[in-house]
């Protein structure tokens, strides 16, 4: 049914077909489509006009320099904006064939489908590793012991925590190292089986190491989750993203996608100047 | 040209500039010591009306802590053994039923504060400024007359009213503080993870800022259990044992009022030592709630 939706063809009989010569469609069915998705804080515009679709069960990182409104946009997915009063999202914003902003589905209920993982670690710090994980699951109405334990421990593993958490899961989260508790966050946030990951990146705060071992669990979600990655780092998007789209901050100091295109292709062929500029590293 | 001049210049500029530097540092250390001199005279001043009542309490109120002291009820003036034991309770029963009532109701508005930025937080902020600053006389008759006229007769329950309506500001207010301080990026994951606000409230937000919550609590019940004029209007005091909460009671802060103003000296000295006890009582709960914040504090985050 959702993959029906999300299938071109259906696209264009519900005239959505906006723009494709800009953003090439990404291989395979696309989890979130984004259509002329603006946001404005206080009537200020900081993104505005992204049209662009988020394959499913792949790596899609967003890239550019600060102030582009990456991280702006990733809030729009799962709504974190609606906490901030004067953010104004307009567009169509689809998570398979639901209207994010229509009203269809509450916010609560969608950010159980899309779930986020922050720029720094913050597992909740009253809590042991194990009600961490499954806080999310409790959050909204899990009680049975069964099916916790069998969220965490998949979760858990999921993140490749599982081996070096099992023996102490009722010991604080604060125990855990940056890395480990970043990749606490992530099992947190699988364990209630979103279907999208948006992460803001992840590893800003994390060592050389932590990071790699970060981007390498990132590539290994793709079977469980679509993951949305945002990151400053050009070679992170290169190791972890199948496909990238690139954003820039405008003359009127907004940000606005220049173009989105498979990993390889962005990075190798650019078709926008300003691409090839930004990824030889003549600016931002 | 340019090139070999420019560092004997440059030598001649940082030569100066270490003058200017060593010469101001000789100011500064003037500056310095005269005003940690005068900070030092009025950190005096502050601390001899303090530790000059403190010693003359300890010294007076002693003498009058024993074992019966502790343990009996007041006795008529020039009968030895009067106690303080009916005080003691009534004001932890007027006291905890304030506490009763004000906490949740202090820390829930405290939260809204914390939690939203609109005209009603602002009102409700402006309203508790103002509450706080209310001299406590002026909420024990409106406590007499909302509870004590209406009702026909004096009463713990009365008391508990007027020191709960104390309380609540400073609830309030330390219960915004400690909110504030919980990171939001907490918020935000429990947000993300599908909960709604109420729940992250309840499961997130309250128990990080648990050590603040239970400091400005503690604070709170240590004012409370000072006040004495509020109850002057309400529980109004009384001889004799009373633990139902619709009728006169005794508390301490009574006793030291109405005791202490006796010609006897007896009764005098049982004023003495429930004032040791009362200070003795804040103090314990001003410290404990710092010690409170700091342990838990340091085990949670």
């Amino acid at each position: 049914m959702t993959e029906a939706m999300t299938d071109p063809r259906m696209e264009k009989q519900l005239g959505m077909e906006t723009e494709k010569a800009l953003t090439p469609r990404p291989p395979g069915n696309s989890v979130m489509r984004l259509r002329n998705v603006a946001v404005a804080f206080g009537g200020r515009t900081a993104v505005h006009d992204v049209t662009l679709d988020f394959p499913e069960h792949q790596v899609t990182a967003l890239i550019g320099p600060s102030g582009s409104g990456k991280t702006t946009l990733l809030r729009t997915l799962n709504r974190m904006h609606d906490l901030t009063r004067s953010a104004q999202v307009t567009g169509q914003v689809m998570l398979g064939d639901v209207d994010v902003y229509g009203g269809s589905i509450s916010p609560t209920l969608l950010r159980s489908q899309v779930g986020m993982v922050f720029q720094r670690p913050n597992p909740f710090p009253t809590m042991s590793i194990y009600d961490n994980v499954v806080a999310g699951l409790r959050f909204n109405g899990a009680r049975r012991k069964g099916l916790l334990d069998e969220a965490a421990e998949s979760a858990l593993k999921s993140a490749v925590l599982w081996d070096s958490v099992k023996d102490r899961l009722k010991a604080h989260a604060s125990m855990l190292s940056g890395g480990e508790q970043q990749r606490l966050c992530i099992a947190r946030s699988l364990a209630v089986e979103p279907r999208v990951l948006l992460m803001d990146e992840p590893t800003s705060s994390l060592d050389p190491q932590a990071t790699k071992r970060i981007e390498e669990l990132v590539t290994e979600l793709k079977t469980r989750v679509s993951v949305i990655i945002v990151t400053h780092n050009m070679q992170q998007a290169v190791r972890v993203s199948d496909y990238c789209a690139f954003l820039l901050m405008g003359d009127d100091r907004a940000g606005q996608l220049i173009e989105a295109a498979p990993t390889t292709k962005l990075f190798e062929h650019p078709d926008d100047e300003r691409t090839l500029d930004y990824i030889s590293g003549r600016f931002g | 040209m340019t090139m070999t001049q420019a560092p004997d210049r440059r030598h001649a500029r940082r030569e100066e500039i270490q003058k200017l530097a060593s010469g101001s540092e000789r100011r500064r250390k003037i500056y310095s010591g005269v005003g940690l001199s005068i900070c030092g005279m009025f950190l005096v001043v502050a601390l001899i009306p303090l530790i000059s009542v403190l010693a003359y309490t300890v010294q007076r109120g002693v003498q009058a802590w024993s074992a019966d002291f502790f343990s009996h009820l007041p006795t008529p003036a020039g009968i030895p053994g009067g106690g303080i034991w009916n005080a003691m309770v009534g004001s932890l029963i007027i006291d905890g039923i304030a506490a009763v009532v004000a906490v949740p109701f202090g820390i829930a508005a405290g939260l809204f504060l914390a939690e939203s930025e609109g005209r009603v937080a602002g009102v409700i902020r402006f309203a508790a400024d103002v509450l706080s600053g209310v001299p406590s006389i002026i909420i024990g008759i409106f406590a007499y007359i909302a509870l004590v006229r209406s009702l026909g007769h004096f009463s713990a329950i009365a008391g508990s009213f007027a020191i709960g309506v104390l309380m609540v500001p400073i609830i309030i207010r330390a219960s915004e503080t400690a909110i504030r301080g919980v990171p939001h990026t907490l918020a935000e994951a429990g947000l993300s993870l599908g909960a709604r606000r109420s729940t992250v409230a309840r499961r997130v937000i309250l128990p990080t800022a648990l050590p603040g919550l239970i400091t400005g609590v503690l604070l709170a019940v240590a004012r409370g259990v000072g006040e004495t004029a509020p109850l002057l209007f309400t529980a109004i005091g009384s001889q004799y044992f009373a633990t139902n909460p619709n009728q006169p009671m005794a508390a301490l802060p009574l006793v030291v009022f109405q005791d202490g103003i006796q010609a006897y000296p007896d009764l005098q000295q049982i004023a003495w030592g429930t004032a040791l006890f009362l200070i003795t009582v804040v103090l314990v709960l001003s410290v404990g709630s710092r010690l409170i914040a700091a342990r838990l504090g340091r085990v949670r985050l």
